[in-house]
């Protein structure tokens, strides 16, 4: 198939559709970062004083690291003196209580995305924590969450009014040295979502954030921090887009899922930050730790992620299989396109007896694009009847991209059971020219292959969220093929 | 004084007794590895390929003489069971004229120790050696004091109908030896090359061993490797072949002795439509420790690789298994595959596994998998239905798992030789060998 214009590169082409800023007043911090600078965001965020030293003694600890350079990615150095580490939209200082009390401005901005707060949200019976920039600005469903015991709300708010509990479980999954961005993101973190279920309660609805980048450069640091208690289950959504940028902006997330007996958490992401034009210029770096522990026995975490954002994506969930009988579940698809790079893949550590674990992996190449799959499997000696299964499948549409799979099996216990597989296929022209004779057009026929290929995980996603999915991948692929 | 000044040292003293102390390239050649290697230091589980197996420990350890026992008879065992070929005895670091018996060679065939061929083909050599800066800091080791090994050239359209069998027995230097071979096919031309280091009499060294193949247009080279040395022994060793355009080469790696062995098995398509089969049969047991790396580039078109691992996996033995595939921009048309099993036999035991797949193509067929875990129970309930108790059933189930790797062995007195040699390992082997 040798058209003029091949239909594969139109679709590819196609560019980023939700960029676009909004005017605020913010109130920021100068740029770098220091000890006085960490005292600042502290002290404007008014955190107790156990806040500000986790957070100094993270960011000491920072200062003895370097950045890891064993993914397969590629970027010039990251200045970390040329960043904006705290950045509040103005109205925050007074409170909302209200919707009414939150500025009109951010409504509109939500109201574009989609966002379903104001009726919307009980309509679409989401509650939404969402994060603007840097700082919760509304919550709603509190109370309908709170008869319930469900505390879901902004961090710093669960910092003033939860201190026990932010104290009994923060660092416990992904402690502040864990690795270079982690520590980063424990010294000047701004604010994230904190959930806690209590003991024998089924979360009645999704909880749901929308995080968005927003004032310019300003990275965006959030903590988010999940504890479900004995029997308790909650699934939790986040979904992103970010307005179109030229400079990189750097993201260093943490997430740590806690479930204890009986507890179930199934965390759902689709994160659609601004990847760059299509010559790779811009673009959000996103350097992302994500762990579960499964803490208590029967226990059971699960991850799903469509990564089709960022320019370049590093994250890895995981989990630890701590709870006798506790499962670990990933479900991924990961999607570069133009010069965008992800390096991204999960760990199941299996710690309890009879651990099961599942893997299921879908890279979608194209363009430029490089997409790696990093994953760690281990079994350590007391895990007896310990099963992983990992399936890791790539999929490459034109000839410059590129697809890696790195996947590392460590065992130490007889009766464990670990297997891996992983396939390379591309969309080929075949395949495209039996669509269009019947009729399909290019573009059509990509978007079905590829929804094909990814079905095992789109299945794993909430309703709303499966729907964003597919029709983000569409959008992403745009141009793709030739 | 460091142990790295002490291989200082130990270089300046043999220096001159070295082979081809009298070329001015491989005295270069030897002077830049040996730097490297004292800059670099023995590996450690900080580098990224090393991450399961350090070598700092080597650092401290004092080596040892190693005592080859009674070589004539060893090697007389090996002659029986395969009577044809070309033999090269190696006793410690040097050839053992008395031992071998090279044999009449076709035309366009040389065949001899390395020691002899920098005196006589010091050209071939010096153009089929490498570089100081080639592998990690063992290789570099082993180019500043490698003694000999053997030569193998064969030029255009030669066929070596019998296998070459290379014998390395222990002994001599308490430095260890530090041997290599090089092979070097011309279009067209065949061989097949074996490489069987055996234990000793007592004692135990260290042995660096790099082997490098250079097939030509449509040359073919089997070469198969048995590595039986005796229980303290550290053995490490490189292959590193090259494929011109069409050219087939098979390795098969079988590590059954050693207390720490790791093999770096290396090769690359330079030109279209090469095929490469890796095979490789491991087993541990006790506190020892086996680690194969093995990287295929694919760097041209319609290339076919084919890797197969097993790995036994007993007492507290741990077994290391890192698998790379590289599918260059534009090698179009390339088939991978690789499979790495591994099975558990006891409690302590350790598997590691990382096979890794690199694309930079889109019109490939690639695929890799890893397993790792014990005997089907399926197939136990099976066979002790049929009356066998469940000792034996485990046994003739274990020896399954490993015959495959075995079956891919294409002549058979080989085949059998790795057989024997891998069922003096299992317990249980004299039933087993009665059966097979």
């Amino acid at each position: 198939m040798s058209t003029a214009t091949r239909p594969i590169d139109a679709f590819l082409e196609q560019e980023y559709t939700a960029g676009f800023v909004t005017e605020m007043e913010s109130d920021t911090v100068p740029k770098g970062l220091s000890e006085d600078i960490i005292r600042m965001i502290s002290a404007r965020k008014n955190e107790p004083e156990f806040m500000l030293e986790w957070r100094l003694a993270a960011y000491r600890r920072w200062l003895t690291m370097r950045p890891p350079t064993w993914a397969h990615l590629r970027f010039d150095p990251i200045d970390f003196q040329d960043i904006v580490y705290y950045s509040a939209p103005k109205s925050k200082k007074d409170g909302p209580q209200s919707l009414d009390e939150v500025d009109p401005e951010l409504l509109r901005t939500f109201d574009k995305l989609g966002v379903p707060l104001h009726e919307r949200a009980r309509l679409a019976g989401v509650a939404v924590d969402a994060v603007f920039d840097s700082v919760s600005v509304a919550t709603t469903f509190k109370k309908e969450l709170g008869e319930h015991g469900i505390i879901f709300c902004a961090f710093s708010e669960a910092v003033h009014n939860h201190p026990e509990l932010v104290r009994k479980y923060l660092g416990t999954v992904v402690p502040p040295g864990d690795n270079y961005y982690a520590a980063l993101n424990s010294a000047v973190f701004s604010d994230g979502s904190f959930v806690f279920v209590p003991k024998g309660v089924k979360c009645p609805m999704e909880l749901s954030t929308y995080f968005r980048i927003n004032a310019r450069d300003t990275g965006q640091f959030e903590r988010t921090l999940i504890i479900a208690e004995e029997g308790a289950s909650v699934s939790y959504l986040e979904g992103c887009t970010a307005p179109m940028r030229d400079e990189n902006q750097l993201h260093a997330a943490v997430v740590e899922l806690i479930a204890l007996d009986d507890a179930k958490i199934k965390y759902s992401t689709v994160q659609n930050w601004y990847p760059g034009d299509k010559d790779g210029i811009g673009g959000i770096y996103n350097f992302v730790t994500k762990r579960g522990d499964c803490r208590g026995a029967r226990s059971h975490i699960s991850w799903t992620q469509v990564e089709t954002g960022s320019a370049i994506t590093w994250k890895y969930p995981s989990v630890i299989l701590r709870g006798d009988d506790s499962v670990g579940d990933f479900h991924s698809v990961a999607l570069s396109n133009h010069r965008q790079q992800a390096d991204t893949g999960t760990k199941m550590i299996h710690m309890g007896r009879n651990t099961k674990s599942t893997i299921l992996s879908k890279g979608i190449s194209a363009g430029r694009g490089s997409n790696t799959f990093r994953g760690l499997v281990k079994v350590t000696p007391r895990a007896e009847g310990a099963r992983n299964y990992t399936q890791c499948d790539s999929l490459l549409i034109g000839d410059r991209c590129a697809a890696h799979t790195f996947p590392t099996i460590e065992v130490r216990h007889p009766s464990a059971r670990v297997e891996h597989e992983a396939t390379t296929s591309r969309i080929g022209e075949d395949q495209l020219f039996y669509a269009m004779q019947r009729g399909i057009s290019a573009e059509d026929a990509v978007s079905m292959i590829v929804n094909g290929f990814c079905r095992e995980v789109f299945k794993e996603l909430p309703m709303e969220f499966a729907v964003e999915a597919q029709k983000l991948l569409g959008v992403s692929l745009e141009g793709s093929v030739g | 004084m460091s142990a790295l000044d002490l291989w200082r040292e130990r270089h300046r003293a043999l220096a001159p007794q070295l082979p081809g102390a009298g070329l001015p390239w491989l005295a270069r050649l030897r002077a830049r590895a040996l730097e490297r290697f004292a800059d670099e230091g023995w590996p450690t589980s900080r580098q990224e390929d090393w991450r399961h197996t350090s070598l700092a420990f080597l650092e401290q350890s004092e080596l040892v003489a190693a005592n080859a026992g009674d070589a004539a008879a060893a090697v007389e065992r090996l002659r029986a069971a395969s009577p044809d070929g070309h033999w090269l005895v190696f006793v410690g670091d040097r050839f053992a004229p008395a031992l071998s018996a090279i044999g009449a060679l076709p035309a366009g065939v040389t065949l001899m120790p390395l020691a002899d061929a920098l005196a006589t083909e010091a050209d071939t050599v010096e153009a089929a050696f490498g570089r100081a800066e080639d592998g990690d800091s063992p290789q570099a080791l082993n180019a500043a004091f490698f003694t000999d090994g053997a030569l193998l050239r064969l030029t255009r359209g030669v066929a070596l109908e019998a296998p070459v069998h290379l014998v390395f027995l222990p002994g001599g230097e308490a430095h260890g030896r530090h041997l290599r071979n090089l092979i070097v096919a011309d279009a067209g031309a065949a061989a097949t090359v074996v490489e069987h280091y055996l234990p000793g009499a007592d004692g135990s060294t260290l042995t660096t061993a790099i082997t490098r193949i250079e097939a030509g247009p449509d040359a073919r080279i089997d070469h198969l490797k048995l590595q039986e040395e005796a229980e303290g022994a550290i053995h490490l060793a490189g292959i590193e072949a090259r494929q011109a355009r069409g050219a087939r080469f098979a390795s098969h790696s079988l590590s059954f002795g050693a207390k720490l062995a790791r093999n770096d098995i290396r090769t690359r398509f330079d030109g279209e439509g090469c095929e490469a089969l890796l095979n490789g049969l491991y087993h541990v047991d006790g506190r020892r420790h086996v680690d194969h790396h093995t990287l295929i580039e694919h760097a041209s078109p319609r290339g076919t690789s084919h890797e197969f691992y097993r790995g036994l996996l007993d007492g507290a033995g741990r077994g290391v298994f890192r698998g790379r595939i590289i599918v260059a921009q534009d090698a179009q048309r390339s088939d991978a595959m690789q499979r790495c099993d591994n099975l558990l036999l006891s409690r302590q035991a350790e598997a590691d596994a990382r096979p890794e797949l690199e694309i930079y193509a889109d019109d490939v067929k690639c695929a890799h998998g890893a397993t790792v875990g014990q005997l089907d129970e399926d197939s136990l309930f099976y066979l002790r239905a049929r009356g066998l108790d469940e000792p034996h059933a485990r046994q003739l189930l274990t020896y399954a798992f490993a015959a495959e790797a075995l079956a891919r062995i294409g002549l058979e007195p080989l085949r059998a030789r790795a057989r024997s040699a891998l069922l003096a390992r299992l317990p249980g082997g004299e039933l087993l060998e009665a059966l097979a």
